[in-house]
């Protein structure tokens, strides 16, 4: 679908959606939309259901229940392994590397899902630390470089939409500062990303758009050209 | 000629029953370990999978014809097929449950199946005769040689070698130790672990069997061979560590070996070593000799 107001089709639209876990009703009829080579934060304090909105997309919450498009296809019923062949390529928040896998089986793990994904030594040219590292068993890396193989394995599948689930957590500055450069590029590319952040610094100047939630419900909605007037309610919404 | 006072002869046929046996074990712990890592279920009804690939075996010759070569792929077919309609009807309702939950099922099935061919065949063995091809014998020099107990573990270490590779050195092998590790995140990297699970338990059930139709021609076919055989089992995968897969194959042949031995140097305790062995790794090293804690 094309938005009336953007010449880029609509990757990703999100209505009404309600996700639970067990009795637990955890979102409250979340709606966002997400049109190509946009880059939208979902913000907000812990427990308000940001990372429950992009378990909700991959269907790995209880039960979930509204609609989620991709691409204009209706994914709601999906199973959660045919997501991926949909184009959603997943960075969980804790990096779910493989102990058992090396670092290169690591990043070849995932099947191809179409093509135009990043070659293998595209990557290694964007990360060159995990070439170095390639042999080594995964969950020896640091956790920046745990992070890096993260993302590049689901850059190599062709994936389009990238869900990226607080990516900066516990890194140090200059690793969270590459992985800034990183989206910048990765959006010039043409990707599509959502990102989950509790760090805003980071966030602010990567994003289209900003979803702060609270709750399980999205309580605003803010354009990146709007950021600077809302700055002092964004602190006292996301206390930092 | 004497090793430490015991005659070669001796030592060499103990130690080559008990190769025998260590084959048996490290086939059928190499299944329940594949089994346990992936679907989190300890497999009781392994041992009534491994007799009934031994009965099928003899079904099939007794009733069809079906000689030993063809009953060796068959046989694991068949019982995996069966494996794969347990697993999709019952099992897979049990995984998100605590592993006792499995272990209560499995152990339900084992005894439902041991009592149906029970029912059917009584509980005495029938015999299956060894493939012309493999009756005989070689003089070693310092031992004889039935050639069929050579080719039962020339053909146990070739699929313990078949299943490791394609494990550790092959793309599914990935997918499949990946899964075993977080099965949400492989799902949602595009794997289709439900199916994954399906053709692991079906696998799990096949190498039973085939354990099954190589014990058909040395063991009698009876409905009880397997449970008289499963407790070593699992005394086995417990030393060798849960869901370690090399670990299944060493310890299993290791085993194997230190019960032949204990035949020659102690045959008191031949029947228990392995059990002793148990508890000293459960007190020293809880994980198993393989495992990680």
């Amino acid at each position: 679908m094309t938005s009336a107001f953007s010449p880029h089709p609509e990757i990703l639209r999100i209505t009404d959606l309600h996700s639970f876990y067990g009795e637990s009703h955890i979102l409250h009829g979340i709606d966002i939309n997400v049109h190509q080579g946009e880059c939208v934060t979902l913000l907000g304090r812990n427990g308000s259901g940001r990372s429950t909105t992009l378990k909700s997309i991959l269907g790995l919450v209880g039960k979930r229940s509204g609609s989620i498009m991709v691409d204009g296809v209706e994914v709601i019923n999906v199973p959660t392994h045919r997501m991926a062949r949909l184009g959603v390529g997943f960075v969980p928040e804790e990096r779910a590397i493989f102990a058992s896998l090396s670092t290169e089986e690591n990043l070849m793990l995932p099947p191809l899902v179409s093509s135009g994904g990043m070659s293998v030594d595209e990557i290694y040219d964007l990360f060159p630390n995990l070439y170095e590292r390639r042999n080594s068993p995964g969950t020896k890396l640091s956790g920046g470089e745990q992070q890096m193989l993260a993302m590049a394995r689901v850059l190599r599948t062709g994936a389009k939409l990238l869900l990226m689930d607080e990516i900066t957590e516990g890194l140090a500055p200059v690793i969270v500062k590459k992985l800034g450069e990183v989206i910048t590029l990765l959006k010039l590319r043409g990707f599509t990303i959502v990102l989950v952040e509790q760090n805003f610094r980071f966030a602010a100047p990567l994003a289209d758009r900003h979803h702060v939630l609270e709750h399980g419900e999205i309580i605003a909605t803010i354009p990146q050209a709007e950021l600077a007037g809302k700055m002092d309610w964004l602190h006292q919404v996301l206390g930092v | 000629m004497e090793v430490f006072g015991i005659p070669t002869a001796l030592l060499g046929s103990q130690l080559l029953i008990g190769l025998i046996n260590g084959s048996f074990y490290a086939i059928l712990s190499l299944g329940l370990a594949i089994i346990f890592g992936l679907l989190n279920i300890i497999n009781f009804a392994h041992g009534a999978q491994y007799m009934m690939g031994a009965f099928v075996a003899w079904i099939a010759l007794t009733k069809f014809g079906v000689d030993y070569w063809m009953a060796l792929v068959i046989s694991p077919i068949l019982t995996g097929a069966f494996g794969i309609v347990l697993e999709r009807t019952m099992l897979r309702k049990l995984y998100k449950l605590d592993h006792l939950y499995g272990l209560l099922l499995t152990f339900g099935l084992a005894l439902i199946i041991e009592g149906i061919f029970r029912d059917q065949y009584g509980i005495s063995g029938q015999t299956y005769e060894v493939p012309e091809a493999l009756s005989g014998g070689v003089n070693l020099g310092f031992m004889f040689l039935p050639i069929y107990r050579g080719w039962v573990v020339v053909a146990a270490l070739a699929v313990c070698f078949f299943t490791w590779y394609m494990i550790e050195r092959t793309k599914l092998g990935a997918y499949l130790r990946a899964g075993t590790e977080n099965s949400q995140i492989v799902q949602a990297l595009g794997v289709n672990v439900p199916l994954l699970i399906t053709f692991t338990y079906g696998y799990g059930v096949a190498l039973a069997a085939f354990a099954g139709v190589l014990a058909a021609p040395i063991f009698q076919v009876s409905p009880v061979m397997g449970s008289n055989l499963i407790i070593v089992v699992f005394a086995v995968v417990v030393i060798g560590g849960m869901g370690s897969i090399l670990g299944s194959i060493v310890t299993g042949l290791g085993l194997g070996l230190i019960e032949g031995l204990t035949k020659v140097i102690y045959p008191e305790a031949s029947a228990v070593v392995v059990f002793v062995i148990m508890v000293i790794v459960l007190l020293v090293r809880p994980a198993g000799l393989f495992g990680k804690s």
